[in-house]
C-alpha cells in the first residue's frame, strides 16, 4: 500500500516536471505564432527570439503560457495532447483504419511475437545442447557471451534489404530482427538454468537410476524455470525494440516504428509521442503477460518466488 | 565444382569439429590455451565455411559479400570507418555514457536519502529499464540537432535507469552491522557514504556500467537512422545499404564488434582492479 502511494507520488512527480518543461520548451513557437497574429510580443523579431534565453521570454511574456500546453505542433506536447491522440487514435478509430494505432501496435506485436517464438526456441534448443556436449559448450558459447557486448541491431538495415532481394518481404525480415535480439539472452540464461541444479540433486538423481532423458525432463528442465523467465522477460523487450528498429530501414508504411519515422519526417510530434507511449504501453503489457504466466506456473511446480 | 566446394566445406566443418572434441575431451581440457583455442578453431572454421560457400555457390555480393572482400574493404577505408567511429562512438556513445551514467550515480545517492522515494522510484525506474527507449530518437533528434550531441541525449536516456536502479540496489548492500559500526565510529553521512556504502554498492555499479555499454552503441548507431551529419556508423550503415554495398556495412559491424568487446572489456578491467576484495573477483 505504502509502495502504491510512493509510486503515483513518483509519477505524479514527472508528471508536473513535464508540464513545467512545456513552458520553455514550446515559448518560442508559441510566441512566433502570436506575432504572427497581431500581438505585440517583446523581442519583436524572430531573429532576436533565436538567440535570446528560453525562460527569460517567459518570463517577458507572461500573457502567452497558458498557451504552450496547446499548441499544434509543439517541440514537446503536453501530457493531456499525447493522451488526447492516444484515445483518438486507439479508442475513437475503426481497428482496421490505417490510422488507428490498434492497427499500427498489431503489425509491430505480430512480429515481436512470432520473432520471439522463433529466438526463444531456438535459444532453448542451442542451450540443451550446449548443456550436453562439451564441444558445443567450448566453442559456441563464449561467441553467445560475446555477442552481448556488440550492437548486432546494426545488422537491422541489411537484413531486411538482403531479405528483400531474395523476395522476403513483410513479417518475416522483422520477425528475425526480433529473434536474433531475443535468442542470446535465452542461451545465456536457459544454459545457467539447465546448469543449476548441485552436485547433491543430479547425485541423488544417479542413485535412482535415472536415464539421461530422465535427468534432463525430471531436474534440469523444472530449475531452470525461473531463470528462462527471467531471460524471456529480457528477451520480450529485446524483440520489440527489434521489430520496431527493423521498420526503420525500410520505409514500412505499417508498424509502430513506422508511425515513429512519419512522425518524424513530417514535424508531427504528438504522434511520435502517441506511438513512442503505444510501444511503452505494449512493453509494459508483454512484460507483465510472461510475469503473470511465470508467477502461476512457477507456483503451482512448488518453486518459491 | 560445386560439388566438389561442397564436399570440401562438410570437410573442413567435419576437420575443425574433430579438432575441437579432441580438445574438449582431452586430458588439457581445463588449460586457458584449449579454453581460448576451441572457439578461436570454431570462429575460423565458420569463417573458411562462409568464404568456401560464397564463392562456391556463387552467391553475389549483394547478399552475403565473402569474408576476404569485407576484409579488404576494411583495410581499404581506414579513414572513413575511423572518421565514423569517431563521430558515433567517440562522441556519441562515450558522451552520452559518461554524461548518463554520472547523472544516475549521483540521482541514486540523492534517491537514497529518502525511504519514500527509493520505494516510489524502484518500480518506475525498473519499468522504464524494460521500455523500447530507442523509440525516442525522434523526439531528441528534433531537439538536439543531426550532429552528435542528440545521439548523446539518446545515450543518456538509454542509460540512465538501468543505471540508477542498479546503483540504487547497490547502496543498499552495506548490511545494518556495518552502518552501526560507522556510526559507533562517529562517522558523518558523507564518510560513511565514501568510505563504506559506495565501495560496498561497486559490483552494482560496475553491472549497470556493464549493460550500458551496449546500450549506448545501440542508441547512438539507431539514432543516426533517425537522421544525422553525413558521418557515423548509423549513416554508414544505412546509406551504404541503400547502395548495396554490402561489404562496407559489414566492415562497420566489425567495427561495431570490435568498439562494443573493447568498450565492455575496458569496463571489466576496471571492475576487476577496483573490486579486488569482492568474492565473485577473487574466485
Amino acid at each position: 500500500m505504502k509502495t502504491v502511494f510512493s509510486v503515483l507520488t513518483v509519477v505524479a512527480g514527472i508528471v508536473v516536471i513535464w508540464y513545467l518543461a512545456c513552458v520553455p520548451m514550446n515559448i518560442k513557437g508559441v510566441l512566433d505564432q502570436a506575432q504572427r497574429a497581431g500581438e505585440k510580443v517583446v523581442p519583436d523579431t524572430a531573429n532576436a527570439r533565436r538567440d535570446a534565453a528560453a525562460l527569460g521570454l517567459v518570463a517577458k511574456n507572461t500573457f502567452a503560457i497558458n498557451r504552450v500546453w496547446s499548441v499544434d505542433r509543439p517541440r514537446l506536447p503536453a501530457p493531456h495532447q499525447v493522451v488526447t491522440e492516444l484515445w483518438q487514435t486507439t479508442v475513437m478509430k475503426k481497428v482496421t483504419s490505417k490510422r488507428s494505432l490498434i492497427y499500427h501496435a498489431h503489425v509491430t506485436l505480430s512480429a515481436t511475437l512470432l520473432g520471439f517464438a522463433l529466438g526463444t526456441g531456438l535459444g532453448i534448443l542451442l542451450s540443451v545442447g550446449i548443456v550436453h556436449s562439451r564441444v558445443m559448450d567450448m566453442s559456441v558459447m563464449p561467441w553467445a557471451i560475446v555477442s552481448q557486448t556488440i550492437p548486432i541491431i546494426a545488422l537491422a538495415p541489411m537484413i531486411i534489404v538482403v531479405l528483400y532481394s531474395i523476395g522476403v518481404q513483410g513479417l518475416l525480415p522483422k520477425a528475425i530482427i526480433a529473434a536474433y535480439l531475443s535468442f542470446f539472452p535465452v542461451v545465456v540464461g536457459m544454459v545457467k538454468g539447465l546448469r543449476s541444479p548441485d552436485q547433491m540433486q543430479l547425485d541423488l538423481m544417479r542413485t535412482y537410476g535415472a536415464s539421461g532423458g530422465q535427468l534432463f525432463w525430471k531436474l534440469r528442465l523444472p530449475s531452470s524455470m525461473p531463470y528462462l523467465f527471467a531471460s524471456l522477460k529480457i528477451g520480450i523487450a529485446a524483440s520489440l525494440v527489434g521489430a520496431i528498429v527493423g521498420e526503420l530501414p525500410t520505409g514500412a508504411v505499417a508498424g509502430l516504428g513506422a508511425r515513429l519515422l512519419a512522425g518524424s519526417y513530417y514535424g508531427q510530434t504528438v504522434q511520435i509521442w502517441s506511438a513512442l507511449f503505444a510501444a511503452a504501453i505494449l512493453a509494459g503489457l508483454l512484460v507483465a503477460l510472461l510475469g503473470l504466466v511465470e508467477r502461476t506456473l512457477l507456483g503451482r511446480m512448488g518453486v518459491k518466488s | 565444382m560445386t560439388l566438389v566446394m561442397l564436399l570440401l566445406v562438410v570437410l573442413i566443418w567435419a576437420l575443425g569439429w574433430w579438432i575441437n572434441a579432441r580438445l574438449a575431451n582431452g586430458a588439457q581440457s581445463e588449460t586457458r590455451a584449449v579454453k581460448l583455442a576451441v572457439p578461436a578453431i570454431f570462429g575460423l572454421t565458420l569463417l573458411i565455411v562462409w568464404e568456401l560457400l560464397v564463392r562456391g555457390l556463387g552467391v553475389p555480393m549483394v547478399i552475403l559479400p565473402a569474408p576476404s572482400l569485407i576484409a579488404a574493404r576494411f583495410a581499404g577505408s581506414l579513414a572513413i570507418l575511423w572518421a565514423d567511429f569517431s563521430q558515433t562512438i567517440l562522441k556519441g556513445a562515450l558522451g552520452g555514457y559518461v554524461i548518463g551514467c554520472g547523472a544516475a550515480v549521483l540521482t541514486a545517492i540523492l534517491v537514497d536519502r529518502s525511504d519514500f522515494l527509493r520505494r516510489g522510484l524502484l518500480p518506475v525506474g525498473n519499468f522504464v529499464a524494460a521500455l523500447p527507449i530507442v523509440g525516442t530518437a525522434p523526439i531528441l533528434v528534433m531537439w538536439f540537432g543531426f550532429d552528435w550531441q542528440s545521439k548523446a541525449a539518446v545515450v543518456v536516456v538509454m542509460v540512465f535507469f538501468p543505471m540508477l536502479v542498479n546503483t540504487v540496489a547497490g547502496l543498499r548492500e552495506a548490511s545494518d552491522m556495518q552502518r552501526d559500526l560507522m556510526q559507533t565510529y562517529a562517522a558523518s553521512y558523507w564518510q560513511s557514504l565514501t568510505k563504506l556504502r559506495l565501495p560496498a554498492a561497486l559490483p552494482f555499479v560496475f553491472n549497470g556500467l556493464k549493460i550500458s555499454t551496449t546500450l549506448a552503441l545501440v542508441g547512438a548507431i539507431v539514432a543516426e537512422f533517425f537522421g544525422s551529419p553525413t558521418v557515423g556508423m548509423g549513416f554508414r550503415i544505412s546509406t551504404s545499404v541503400g547502395q548495396l554495398a554490402l561489404d562496407m556495412v559489414w566492415a562497420e559491424i566489425v567495427v561495431a564488434a570490435l568498439a562494443g568487446s573493447l568498450f565492455y572489456g575496458l569496463i571489466a578491467v576496471m571492475e576487476k582492479m577496483l573490486t579486488f576484495w569482492h568474492p565473485s573477483q577473487r574466485g
